[in-house]
């Protein structure tokens, strides 16, 4: 849509190269916990992009994003659970820890909820859709809640990382290596799609549904696939975390999860791609700082509040909107 | 088997009116201004707390129950001009997001002050004990004085809504904004008046729940999104709404959960059906809102047109 | 003569206690332009809304090309051939005047889920985008962005939107408003230059620009059709005079 300043491509590209070189800077400075907290900060940013789709470009304000995000992660546990009891879900459905099946299973699974979800509350709009979205994602938190062979509230463990043929993914880094990718590819599939005949009516629909109607174009089916889509990324995201964490729990379900995430989108720049990198980046890294002042460190949300707070009152365009308005 | 109903009938007709009174301000506040509150359970949590912490330093109920209704009116009316005002031209998704912050900022706040475990609050001397509603059936005078309580102000919304200035305006909805300045009404203190008595509203739930929930950081938002469903089934705007769909799910959510635990005991192990049956029940509301959205996406009355 | 292309009959649409359409029937034959003029209230807006299936009407038939259409929601009368100016123009402000037009060409070939090629090197979509620009006279504005066009370029817009639709008819609603004399007078033309391809349906209250477009006209008062015929006849038609242009020029 922009041009992109080129102080700002360089930047990406710093940025990118610090991506690649972290786990041996990790080694170097002694810390391999920055591996994990690296790791951690991609697969939100892998959240926040594909919110991101359905937020930003499409103009939805969807607060239930945890729903995906949480579906995914517990597709990732269950089918772990019953790979090692060797009981089948339902009867049928054979467990796996295999990262090729867990995946793409997680990925279904996010597909269909989002479509359930979607296709009921699209038949809405504006603070509808919202508090509807919210409340489905409310209700899987409070299903799974009470799903006590699944660890109930409390979650649960899952003893081992999915397997990857060739790749050890027992191995912090290798782990990092793949998230990235992962990333990276979805950044690409992500730029394809808002470029694409399908971006471009997803875009039109954000700016005025009644222009899309009077050229012909049945919003409600776009916007639907975008969310299935949208579900998809999330569920991604939550069955990378739960990969990475070994545990899961309602908390991945909650609404302030939700938040989060809508955090990061409108802190990084809402309807960009990198924006919600650049968010999700800044947000976990910030809540990892604040964790740890001593004595304040659980009243973090104070601090991440008021942000909040004033990034939408004053902060227009997010991070990434105001390196732009600087570099140009 | 009977007294039983009749007494979840009671219990579910509490919760009714306790959602009643936060959907009542949500939509209201919608209604004129066209924002949404993701705060609103804050306010809530505000009305809850100061009434427990007043109590329990003075003793006297009536200090406690003025405490919570303005410590509520004003936290709600300070939110208004501080922050809602910039938001009234912004969409929907900014109004969600700064309010949503204001929430995290509150809990942190109440944490920060009164801890994080929960206050407990007995019930007023007054309103001890219990009486029998139909012969055999002891109930909690307290809980039917919150029935009272919630009636009576559904009664002073309705008389409000259609006979005053400010009912004209709910009536004709936020999308007449132009017409009401038009009017000469001052809409700056006309909306931070209508935000306090949204605030106002959420507070006295607050204070009434004291003694029967537990008082503690999270509560608002826990019945926030209860709240929501009900909007939603009621629909946006609507008082009407709010107040018929706040009976029900009140009446749903109580009766599914005293008959769903004990149903899966009869074939499952008592602390695993409790734990699902626990959270069953709490699906039911969201299947009837799924429900609702089926056959009337605009809610059960909605509010215009 | 042969079946109108549009025909409205007996619409009925009530808002609370005001009757907004008033047993209104209307017909738009092939090629014709018809305009549909009355005093402000007169329910303009509604007929056209209902033409246009954004309101449902309490009661009467709408046939598009010999078919019922009063069922339809509005994408699917677009993709039949009827398509709709604004009367406030909406535009998709963030995009060029080229994109605009663009996703018109879009939706009228077809679904638009296709997920990757980049729509903006699309040279057969451009080109069919571009096309529609140059015969509305803003070729030289594709690239513009939308916000930054004039109130006059962006009503010309809205043309060359519709007409990217392949419409056999156009609901043209009040395309001369808030235009200076120089824009009314290019609209004009433009309109002339469409006339006889494709038929219209022009709400106008520009009295001049209707005389000299308008095969028929229609006279809307409270709802009703009061009177309908040649520019001419309604001219001289006393009920209209009084009703309508009487202030001015009696």
């Amino acid at each position: 849509m922009d041009e992109t300043p080129a102080s700002l491509r360089w930047i990406g590209l710093a940025l990118l190269a610090l991506l690649l070189a972290l786990p041996s800077l990790a080694t170097l400075a002694g810390d391999p916990a920055w591996v994990s907290l690296a790791t951690r900060m991609l697969i939100y940013a892998l959240a926040a992009v594909s919110l991101d789709i359905i937020l930003g470009y499409g103009g939805l304000a969807c607060f239930g994003h945890a729903a995906f995000y949480g579906i995914g992660g517990y597709t990732v546990a269950i089918l772990y659970r019953h790979w090692q009891t060797s009981e089948p879900l339902f009867g049928v459905i054979p467990g796996s820890t295999q990262f090729l099946v867990v995946i793409p299973a997680a990925m279904l699974a996010g597909g269909v909820l989002a479509a359930a979800i979607g296709a009921l509350s699209l038949r809405t709009a504006g603070v509808q859709f919202l508090m509807i979205t919210l409340a489905f994602a409310q209700m899987l938190f409070f299903l799974f809640s009470s799903l006590s062979q699944y660890g109930g509230n409390d979650g649960m463990t899952v003893r081992r990382r999915n397997e990857f043929p060739g790749l050890d993914l027992r191995d912090d880094t290798v782990f990092y290596y793949l998230v990235l990718a992962i990333l990276l590819a979805a950044l690409f599939v992500a730029h394809r799609l808002v470029g694409s005949r399908f971006g471009r009516v997803l875009g039109g629909i954000r700016q005025n549904e009644r222009r899309m109607a009077a050229i012909g174009v049945q919003s409600y089916r776009y916007k639907l696939a975008a969310f299935v889509i949208a579900g998809m990324g999330g569920a991604l995201a939550g069955a990378l975390m739960v990969n990475q964490a070994r545990f899961v729990s309602p908390d991945m379900l909650f609404w302030t999860k939700s938040g989060e995430m809508m955090i990061m989108v409108i802190l990084g720049g809402a309807g960009t791609l990198i924006g919600p990198v650049i968010g999700a980046i800044t947000l976990t890294g910030l809540e990892d700082l604040l964790g740890r002042i001593p004595g304040w460190g659980e009243h973090k949300l104070f601090a991440i509040g008021l942000l909040l707070v004033l990034v939408v009152l004053f902060g227009r365009g997010g991070l990434y909107g105001w390196l732009r308005r600087r570099l140009r | 088997m009977l007294n039983l109903a009749v007494e979840q009938a009671l219990n579910g007709l509490q919760l009714g009116v306790m959602l009643f009174l936060l959907a009542a301000g949500l939509t209201l506040i919608f209604g004129i201004m066209g924002v949404i509150n993701i705060a609103h359970g804050s306010l809530y949590m505000v009305g809850a707390f100061l009434t427990a912490y007043t109590v329990a330093k003075t003793g006297s109920f009536l200090l406690a129950l003025l405490a919570g209704l303005a410590g509520a009116a004003v936290a709600g009316m300070a939110m208004e001009t501080l922050i809602m005002r910039r938001l009234y031209a912004r969409d929907h998704l900014d109004q969600v997001l700064a309010t949503f912050g204001v929430s995290l900022c509150m809990n942190e706040i109440f944490s920060l002050l009164f801890g994080q475990r929960p206050l407990y609050v007995s019930i007023p001397p007054l309103l001890d004990g219990s009486i029998e509603v139909v012969p055999g059936v002891p109930y909690p005078i307290y809980r039917l004085a919150i029935v009272a309580v919630g009636l009576m102000v559904a009664l002073g919304l309705y008389l409000l809504i259609s006979h005053t200035r400010i009912g004209m305006l709910v009536r004709a909805g936020s999308t007449h904004r132009d017409m009401v300045r038009a009017l000469g009404v001052d809409i700056r203190s006309l909306y931070t008046a209508v935000f306090g008595l949204g605030a106002l509203l959420a507070g006295l739930a607050g204070l009434m729940a004291g003694p029967v929930y537990t008082v503690q950081v999270g509560m608002g938002e826990q019945i926030l999104i209860l709240t929501f469903v009900v909007v939603v089934i009621g629909g946006l705007g609507s008082i009407r709404g709010a107040f018929l769909a706040a009976m029900v799910v009140g009446l749903v959510d109580t009766a599914l959960r005293a008959v769903v635990p004990p149903w899966l005991k009869t074939f499952m192990e008592a602390s695993a059906a409790d734990a699902l049956g626990g959270g069953l029940s709490s699906l039911g509301v969201y299947l009837l809102m799924a429900l609702v959205l089926l056959v009337k996406p605009r809610g059960l009355l909605p509010a215009h047109g | 003569m042969a079946t109108p292309l549009l025909r409205a009959i007996d619409l009925v649409k009530s808002f609370g206690g005001l009757r907004a359409t008033d047993h209104l029937s209307l017909d738009v034959t092939e090629g014709e332009v018809h305009a549909l003029i009355g005093p402000n209230g007169a329910g303009k807006t509604t007929a056209v809304g209902q033409l246009i299936g954004e309101i449902r009407p309490d009661a009467g038939q709408i046939e598009f090309a010999g078919e019922d259409i009063s069922r339809l929601p509005p994408p699917t009368r677009v993709r039949r051939g009827l398509a709709r100016s604004f009367q406030i123009s909406q535009l998709l402000q963030d995009y060029t005047a080229l994109d605009n037009v663009a996703l018109a060409v879009q939706a009228r070939e077809g679904h638009s889920f296709r997920f990757w090629g980049a729509v903006r090197r699309d040279a057969r979509l451009r080109r069919a985008a571009m096309a529609h620009l140059e015969e509305t006279g803003l070729a030289a504005l594709a690239d513009q962005r939308t916000a930054d066009l004039s109130h006059g370029q962006q009503k010309q817009l809205e043309l060359a939107i519709a007409l990217a639709t392949k419409p056999r008819l156009m609901l043209l609603d009040e395309p001369m408003a808030g235009l200076g004399p120089t824009e009314t007078q290019a609209m004009t033309a433009l309109l002339r230059a469409l006339k006889g391809r494709i038929a219209m349906l022009l709400i106008e209250h520009d009295m001049e620009t209707v005389f000299a477009l308008a095969d028929r006209v229609t006279v809307l008062v409270s709802g009703r059709s009061i009177a309908c015929g040649p520019p001419a006849a309604i001219r001289d038609d006393a009920a209209v005079r009084q009703a309508y242009l009487g202030d001015g020029d009696a």
